[in-house]
């Protein structure tokens, strides 16, 4: 991938609300350049969705989020992927990763309430075929989310002047 | 009572802008372009790592060269990016800041009466520096016209019998400007044609935005006669830790070594500690640094350029250096009402010396929206006029 696209989707990794002028100001292109790049990489994918970092505990939601890990039995000739697929069509789950270690999918699911999500589990997953066995972690407070901290920092102070 | 201020001292101008620095801190809301520091934070994991090393106790002073292992890093580290062979051993001085490491290197070099010139515009405490150890600074002027690089044709007609060495600091504060290695190895005839001795404090190396640092150093036959200033400060956030470092062929490496060890003893370390987490594992962060700093320098430089301040495209550092020719206004007029009417403070390109008097510094580390918003207020200001 050439130097430009990959500083445009830094650029747009940290902030997608920039417009295609002020993104051509900071990588000296025209904004043409900008919207033609950007739409080469939509279309071939690199570019999935544009979205938004929440601080959902401030928002006032009061949703709960867990993280739950399976052990699976794999398939033959399809591994892990066929019930992966599965998993992922619910609602429920958030991120769906195949992971090394103790268990071998991790989930991230959000409910309403503790029961909702506990529900979902029990009723949903668990009980799924080639699963053979779960662990639920509620998340109790999330301090920092894909390289955005989610608390307030103090801002160091500098020297209005220094040479 | 007697005056007990020494002549060399006295010698010292006074900084002449002080009264209007004073100013700019007790207004509000005052955007700074003046401030030469990054605006980042230190990397958590160079902070983390002088702190454990207070936990457990490493508290004491460190060999005068600094200590063993960070000199070994940052020899191979040297030889690795910048082709700077310099022995661990002895050709390696760790100090406080590049201030210091400049301190000893001319007064390990000049005695009274010696010229050095110094490559201007340049940073404050070049000249001072060289009064203060009993030799006379020469400005060797560089112009807007070669793009702020140095002129071979006007070093040369600065030297004389008692020019001894010369300074020159690229990438350049105030100015951006970067010396390739063509550039460097015009400079290198003279200087070798002439016996001179090269200082070249290097300490922008890092924020190089469109290509690789060459380092003086490793140009032409000039290693032997070239005593390189580098540090941590600018590269990864870290001003305020206080370290830096001489790098000198092992002869004139003792000499400052004498000198560093009367001064300063060892430079304090916690920073040590920190530095040597800087190169071993904050690559990454002085990557993401260095882009931000390019993005930025695009965006400003070209906002500068139409709202009719002139300006090249600094290549290093993270100054803009803006020209005030067309505005009617010296720099120092124009830098004191563009505060006191539209809260922007940037820096009369006259405090750097020779060659900046119709330009003003403008550090670009601060936040996109504030240099936005400081473009703005220099573009009513300018519509003003």
């Amino acid at each position: 991938m050439q130097e430009k696209d990959l500083e445009l989707l830094r650029i747009l990794e940290d902030n997608s609300r920039l417009s295609a002028k002020e993104i051509a100001t900071l990588i000296n292109l025209t904004p043409a350049e900008v919207e033609a790049r950007v739409h080469a990489l939509e279309v071939s994918g690199v570019i999935r969705k544009y979205t938004t970092v929440i601080n959902w505990e401030l928002a006032g939601n009061s949703e709960v989020s867990s993280i739950i890990e399976l052990k699976v039995s794999p398939e033959r000739d399809y591994g892990y992927d066929r019930i992966a697929e599965r998993l992922s069509r619910f609602r429920q789950v958030k991120t769906l990763r195949l992971m090394t270690g103790t268990y071998d999918l991790q989930l991230l699911v959000t409910g309403k309430n503790m029961q909702e999500v506990s529900r979902f589990v029990s009723e949903h997953v668990a009980p799924m075929d080639r699963i053979r066995e779960t662990a639920t972690h509620i998340i109790m407070k999330s301090y920092k989310e894909n390289g955005n901290v989610l608390f307030e920092q103090q801002e160091a102070e500098r020297l209005p002047y220094s040479f | 009572m007697r005056n007990f201020i020494s002549e060399r001292a006295q010698d010292i101008p006074p900084s002449g802008i002080r009264k209007f620095f004073d100013l700019a801190l007790t207004m509000e809301d005052v955007i700074s372009l003046g401030v030469g520091e990054p605006d980042f934070r230190t990397p958590w994991n160079i902070c983390e790592s002088s702190i454990y090393s207070i936990e457990q106790g490493v508290t004491s002073y460190t060999p005068n060269k600094g200590l063993p292992v960070l000199r070994e890093t940052l020899s191979n580290y040297l030889k690795q990016h910048y082709n700077l062979p310099y022995n661990s051993d002895d050709e390696i001085i760790i100090t406080s800041g590049v201030s210091e490491a400049l301190d000893i290197a001319i007064r390990a070099i000049v005695d009274p009466g010696d010229e050095i010139l110094i490559a201007q515009p340049s940073y404050v405490s070049y000249a001072p520096c060289v009064t203060l150890a009993g030799g006379r600074a020469v400005p060797v002027e560089c112009n807007e016209s070669d793009r702020f690089k140095l002129n071979s044709d006007a070093l040369q007609e600065k030297i004389t019998g008692k020019t001894k060495a010369l300074m020159i600091n690229f990438p350049n504060n105030p100015t951006g400007a970067v010396m390739n290695r063509k550039d460097l190895e015009a400079i290198a005839d003279i200087v070798i044609d002439k016996d001179l001795l090269l200082i070249s404090d290097e300490v922008y190396a890092e924020l190089t935005y469109d290509g690789h640092h060459v380092a003086a150093g490793s140009v032409s036959d000039l290693w032997q006669r070239t005593i390189t200033l580098n540090g941590f400060s600018k590269a990864y956030a870290m001003t305020g830790w206080r370290v830096g470092y001489l790098c000198a062929p092992k002869e004139l490496c003792d000499a400052a070594l004498k000198i560093h060890q009367y001064v300063m003893l060892c430079a304090p370390v916690m920073g040590q500690i920190g530095a040597l987490e800087a190169i071993r594992s904050a690559e990454e962060d002085k990557n993401n640094m260095v882009q931000e700093y390019r993005l930025r320098r695009n965006m400003f430089v070209a906002g500068l350029n139409r709202i009719g301040l002139p300006t090249h495209v600094p290549e290093g550092a993270f100054y803009a250096f803006p020209s005030v020719k067309g505005t009617g206004l010296s720099d120092t007029e124009f830098a004191e009402r563009l505060l006191t009417e539209h809260r922007v403070a940037v820096v009369p390109g006259s405090v750097f010396g020779a060659g900046g008097t119709n330009n003003l510094r403008c550090a670009y580390a601060v936040s996109r929206k504030q240099l936005t918003e400081a473009l703005g207020r220099m573009e009513s200001f300018l519509n003003g006029l």
